[in-house]
């Protein structure tokens, strides 16, 4: 659990961050979402002390973050930012060693975590791990990045904008492997962006900033269905809201008793993903598949309509 | 075949130069034409071998000494708390630049006498700025995502200087040190006019009695020694620099 207290940082007379509180349960997604300037990234590196607050505290599992030395602190806590950040004369292998050589772990246990993690993130660890960062594409150096973060079992992972320089479908596929991760280590992430879409697919909770202050903090389907004011309002789009908030559940909840005809949709899928297929086939509804391909019924457009109507 | 023609000169000049330095009589015939009422051809009052021995050795002390202060300076004036210190480090090492050896020999000889000393100061002021200048460059533009990285996991200031900065520095740090070198070996020349051992020596004797043959074996001797040199700093230079994937300035 991370409990953030009062925390102000002012650089002169401006407050950067201005009396920010907020508690992150452990084991969740929190993303910190705002404009340039909003003092996100900043709230972000107090965590880690790589910016001291002005005042406030901040605990990490009820310990203050100042009660422990920096450079140590930061090795236990991950943190990947935007362009991957790698050593450019180290390899992959050795990048990706960073924290645990700082650690101390024996030459044994570090290949064997450098070779889990390479296999994790799809990259083979004899084809990869002697290479170096210049060598792979923006794809792989930001899964490397990921993995570097990871090395030495972190608690909690800190990412700032990690996949800002991606192209949309790298990016889509690298924040389906980031969910896949944290629910296999059970890793409390928090994660910087300015981008609402990101942050309501990968979201537990998230974190609304503007000029320094919290202005709303909250499950993604309250932020669309209830924003604070005008700003997280413009932030989530008054135009696509409804299909954020049907991005946010399965297909699975939303099937009805029936049959219908044509191509059917995985019970795994969004609520959005068998809207736009409904609407683009031209049909009024389509069949539900299990992932054994067993039929369970039937979606239609007037439900998911209904569906994507602002919450009571 | 193109690629290879470079090589294959620079291993034709070592080779002229070893057996020059190694048995210089074999050579008299080509120089005896340049010289004037029988004089000899080839530099008699010592061995050109030591000669050329003791020039490098010289120039090694002063570049060493030179690379040990630069670096070290240019280190402490990029640190947090060093930072004050900046403009003055660079005027100083300046102001080292600025003044010619020869002053410098003049001024230092009555200081420390004559011989090797006077020259080991006025190369190690003269190889100071290029070396901190270069350092300098290096330690300030380390990209800066790379050094937040460093810090984000969980680095010390030595640790990144040691494991991140220095090591990216290298290939620009490097580049200073040739130029410094080639700097050095060319100047150690005069250090013979105070007395020092290096192949100035050979030259001095030349322009005394006049002997062209003197001069020209002088001169090509510490020419073929830079060009060797020079080329052998690039080539690690090069090597460095791949290793990161940056272009080099080639």
């Amino acid at each position: 659990m991370i409990e953030i207290e009062h925390v102000t940082k002012r650089y002169g007379d401006v407050a950067v961050v201005d009396d920010v509180s907020m508690v992150i349960e452990p084991r969740t997604v929190t993303v910190i979402v705002g404009t340039s300037g909003s003092g996100k990234t900043t709230l972000l590196r107090m965590i880690n002390r790589l910016v001291e607050p002005t005042s406030g505290t901040i605990r990490l599992d009820g310990v203050d973050n100042r009660t422990v030395p920096g450079p140590q602190l930061r090795r236990s806590i991950g943190y990947a930012i935007q362009g991957h950040g790698l050593f450019p004369h180290r390899t992959v292998a050795q990048n990706i060693a960073t924290v645990p050589s700082l650690l101390g772990w024996d030459a044994g246990r570090i290949r064997a975590r450098v070779d889990e993690l390479l296999s994790l993130f799809q990259l083979d660890p004899a084809a990869f791990g002697a290479r170096y960062p210049h060598e792979l594409s923006g794809g792989q150096q930001q899964r490397v990045g990921v993995a570097r973060a990871l090395a030495a079992e972190p608690n909690v992972l800190l990412m700032d904008e990690p996949f800002g320089a991606l192209d949309p479908i790298i990016r889509t596929k690298a924040q389906e492997d980031l969910l896949a991760i944290q629910r296999r280590f059970g890793t409390t992430i928090i994660l910087v962006t300015h981008d609402m879409e990101e942050a309501v697919h990968l979201g537990d909770r998230i974190a609304v900033m503007d000029a320094g202050r919290l202005i709303q903090y909250a499950i993604p389907a309250e932020i669309l269905a209830r924003p604070a004011n005008d700003f997280v309002e413009t932030l989530v789009g008054a135009s696509d809201r409804p299909f954020k908030l049907l991005s946010l559940g399965a297909v699975r909840d939303a099937v009805e008793p029936g049959e219908a005809e044509g191509a059917a949709i995985g019970d795994e899928a969004t609520q959005r993903d068998a809207l736009a297929e409904l609407l683009w086939s031209g049909r009024a509804a389509m069949p539900v598949t299990d992932d054994e391909g067993r039929a369970l019924g039937r979606v239609t457009v007037n439900g998911l309509v209904k569906r994507a109507a602002r919450p009571a | 075949m193109r690629a290879w023609l470079p090589l294959f000169l620079r291993l034709c000049v070592l080779a002229l130069l070893v057996a020059f330095l190694v048995s210089p009589q074999v050579f008299e015939p080509l120089l005896k034409p340049l010289t004037q009422n029988g004089a000899p051809a080839i530099y008699n009052q010592g061995s050109l071998l030591s000669l050329a021995l003791q020039h490098l050795r010289t120039v090694a002390i002063a570049t060493v000494a030179a690379i040990v202060v630069a670096v070290s300076l240019a280190i402490l004036v990029t640190r947090p708390a060093g930072v004050e210190f900046l403009p003055l480090s660079r005027s100083l090492v300046n102001i080292g630049q600025t003044f010619p050896p020869v002053a410098v020999l003049a001024l230092a000889v009555p200081a420390v006498g004559f011989g090797e000393k006077p020259t080991l100061i006025a190369l190690f002021l003269y190889g100071l700025l290029p070396i901190f200048e270069n350092a300098l460059t290096g330690l300030t533009t380390t990209p800066a995502n790379v050094v937040e990285a460093a810090r984000g996991a969980g680095m010390t200031g030595w640790q990144r200087l040691l494991r991140v900065e220095l090591p990216l520095s290298l290939p620009i740090i490097l580049a200073g040190i040739r130029l410094s070198v080639v700097i050095s070996l060319a100047t150690a020349t005069i250090g013979s006019t105070v007395a020092a051992k290096t192949l100035g020596e050979v030259i001095i004797a030349g322009l005394l009695s006049n002997n062209l043959a003197f001069v020209l074996q002088g001169g090509l001797i510490v020419a073929a020694l830079a060009v060797l040199i020079y080329d052998a700093l690039s080539a690690l230079e090069r090597m460095a620099a791949r290793r990161m994937g940056q272009v080099s300035a080639e």
